[in-house]
């Protein structure tokens, strides 16, 4: 942090500062909160307005709208469309298919399992990616050659498309691997896949960091102070990468909730009876001539829901760090392949 | 550059390796059910299961096992059990389309995105760029699962401009070929012409204060020919690995999602197809030869740019 003018203040009150003055990403933040309640509130609304479950069926079922008999799906097989609070908050959403269950409902539930995924993938993601930055960083050696090596292989791998494999390979057979067994239908499935797949891009940046700093002096005297390495790794060198670690958090959640919702479009990544925005869109496509808000809700959810975690991951950059323009491109190109691709111009660098 | 060229493929060797090790693994060795019922498929006669479990050796050890896979997927002789038919046929024919789709796109991403971010860099600050800067911040944020049914909603079904996905080979009727790709060229596009006008942007913003450039400018060079020759030149380098990157990454990526909505019969759509069914071997053989691709795309990638740009080949080398 570099604002000798406002030395009193620490440079976390300082970056808070920074950040508030961004109102686009102070608005984003509260874009975010808002989907946050949203999907939280969902039992309430589940009860208390739409009496219904995310998975309960209403196949042969009447409501009444406006004091009219509606078949929530019709002997075509047809189901309702958007009602808003015609029938009390019913099928505010119409119904979601000839199974007829509440679109806004499953909306909400759906939105829990892709958040959940998608924090839970990145909270792994970026622990893994810090133990192995820091070993990487602080050792050398062979260690950081094996580590470093390990993700350039992974950085070039067409993730998306190895990610598909895996994750129906694990829909059909499960996991067995010792003492950690995964049933197919199991949510982990698609968490460990995105989170071991995402942890170059954090852990990379975080080598780089780890390797810069403890070349300081502070490191070094640390050491000439008797600390062992895990104190110096843990105690000196974690607490300086604090603002990358909460940048890329936050951009590895959009990131990881985009590589959720194409893995389960296609059918690879959440497995019924749970449904997450992407398994939605898959529903809503097919029905996309006669109630299109079935697929473009759930999309126009997860692109609210990535565009505010991207915003506000920026703003946090720019506030926690603003010299950082370069890692900023790197962000940028990583946000940009949102989860679907790999890039190798890290072997490229020097 | 001989000894870049040999590093680069070893390099790519070690990746794969890693990537048929990894396909391996997830498929035969991990799974908790036997890995022939899973292969068989879901209505699979015990019998079935039983000539898999010969055929693919499970009895065999492991390395046995991972020679046995990689030569099935290799010579062609892995096949899809119901209907039975070999994996690399159906990909055979998927090809053609998928790569229609793919070029097409990437013709369209590079076009629009130069031209874009040229724009944008040579009227930066103005109001111009930062219109372009929020289109292309839209662009890159809309996901292909939202773009992909919003388009085919509003121009196919509402208002009837396209029609609805299919593909139709070139060398039957290339009018209904383009007319059947453009929403699906534009789907994929979209997000590439966002990012690339922002990389190219910034680029030239660095080049431009390049003493090369100053010098160009110093010597009497026309603000256009500084702009074209100098600048615009020096700033497409990394242009190009990025692209190439891009395209195999497309292919790999977000071009299954979108042959899968406009039912483009790719390679994408039979891989998506598959997953619907719960079908294996179609996958695996997917995943390895698109691996494959994308992974030598990339070493091309950067063989060429090492080629342009000395100081990679050169850094390289002094590193050692």
């Amino acid at each position: 942090m570099s604002e000798e003018a406002n030395a009193e203040r620490g440079p976390w009150a300082l970056a808070l500062r920074r950040f508030l003055r961004n109102r686009l990403a102070v608005a984003f933040l509260g874009v975010f909160l808002l989907i946050v309640v949203f999907v939280l509130a969902a039992p309430l609304w589940a009860d208390h307005v739409a009496h219904t479950g995310p998975n309960q069926e209403h196949t042969v079922e009447q409501i009444t709208v406006d004091g009219e008999k509606k078949d929530v799906v019709t002997p075509e097989g047809k189901p309702i469309g958007p009602q808003w609070f015609n029938a009390g908050g019913k099928f505010f959403l119409g119904a979601d298919s000839r199974l007829g269950r509440d679109e806004m409902v499953r909306l909400m539930y759906g939105g829990r399992t892709s958040l959940l995924v998608g924090i839970s993938a990145a909270l792994i993601a970026t622990f893994l990616a810090i133990v192995l930055g820091l070993l990487a960083g602080y050792f050398r050696g062979w260690v950081d050659s094996v580590i470093a090596r390990a993700l350039d292989v992974i950085w070039s791998l067409p993730v998306f498309l190895i990610g598909l494999a895996i994750g129906i390979a694990l829909a059909v057979g499960g996991l067995k691997i010792g003492p950690l067994e995964l049933s197919s239908g199991s949510l982990w499935n698609p968490i460990l896949i995105i989170s071991i797949f995402t942890v170059p891009y954090i852990a990379r940046p975080i080598r780089g960091e780890v390797l810069a700093l403890s070349k300081k002096e502070f490191v070094e005297a640390a050491v000439a102070q008797g600390a062992g390495p895990l104190r110096v790794m843990f105690a000196e060198i974690l607490p300086n990468l604090a603002s990358t670690i909460i940048v890329f958090f936050t951009l590895m959640i959009a990131n990881s909730m985009l590589f959720e919702a194409g893995l389960s479009f296609l059918g690879a990544g959440v497995q019924p009876p749970n449904s997450s925005w992407g398994t939605m869109i898959t529903v809503g496509v097919d029905l996309l001539r006669i109630q299109p808000l079935l697929a473009i809700a759930p999309g126009f959810m997860i692109m609210l829901t990535v565009l505010s975690l991207n915003i506000v991951g920026d703003a946090l950059r720019d506030a926690l760090d603003p010299r950082g323009k370069a890692r900023m491109d790197a962000a940028l190109q990583f946000e940009a392949q949102a989860g679907t691709v790999s890039r190798d111009e890290g072997a490229l660098a020097p | 550059m001989t000894r870049f060229i040999a590093r680069r493929l070893v390099g790519m060797i070690a990746v794969l390796f890693a990537v048929s090790v990894i396909v391996f693994v997830v498929f035969m060795v991990v799974p908790k059910q036997n890995p022939a019922q899973s292969l068989a498929g879901k209505n699979a006669t015990p019998l079935l299961v039983k000539n898999i479990e010969a055929e693919w050796g499970f009895d065999d050890s492991l390395p046995q096992q991972y020679l046995t896979m990689m030569k099935k997927v290799f010579t062609g002789e892995l096949i899809q059990y119901e209907p039975r038919i070999p994996v690399n046929d159906k990909i055979v024919e998927g090809i053609p389309a998928t790569f229609s789709l793919a070029i097409g796109a990437a013709v369209i991403w590079l076009f629009f995105g130069l031209l874009l971010g040229y724009l944008s860099a040579i009227r930066a600050g103005g109001w111009l760029d930062r219109f372009l800067t929020g289109v292309s911040i839209a662009g890159i944020s809309i996901p292909v699962f939202l773009l992909a049914p919003v388009l085919l909603y509003f121009l196919t079904y509402k208002v009837e401009i396209f029609p609805n996905g299919q593909y139709v080979p070139f060398s039957e009727d290339p009018a209904e070929w383009l007319n059947h790709l453009i929403l699906p060229w534009f789907t994929l596009a979209v997000l590439s012409i966002g990012f690339y006008s922002r990389v190219l942007r910034s680029n030239m913003l660095d080049v431009m204060n390049e003493d090369y450039v100053r010098t160009a400018r110093a010597k009497g060079l026309s603000e256009r020919q500084v702009m074209t020759r100098h600048v615009l030149r020096n700033s497409l380098i990394p242009v190009i690995t990025l692209f190439g990157l891009d395209f195999g990454a497309t292919i790999a990526g977000t071009a299954i999602i979108t042959e899968s909505i406009f039912s483009i019969d790719g390679v994408g759509k039979y891989a998506a197809d598959a997953v619907a069914k719960f079908e294996l071997p179609p996958i695996m053989g997917v995943a390895l030869y698109g691996a494959f691709f994308v992974v030598l795309v990339n070493t091309v990638v950067d063989v060429v740019y090492a080629y342009l740009d000395p100081r990679v080949r050169l850094g390289e080398s002094a590193s050692k």
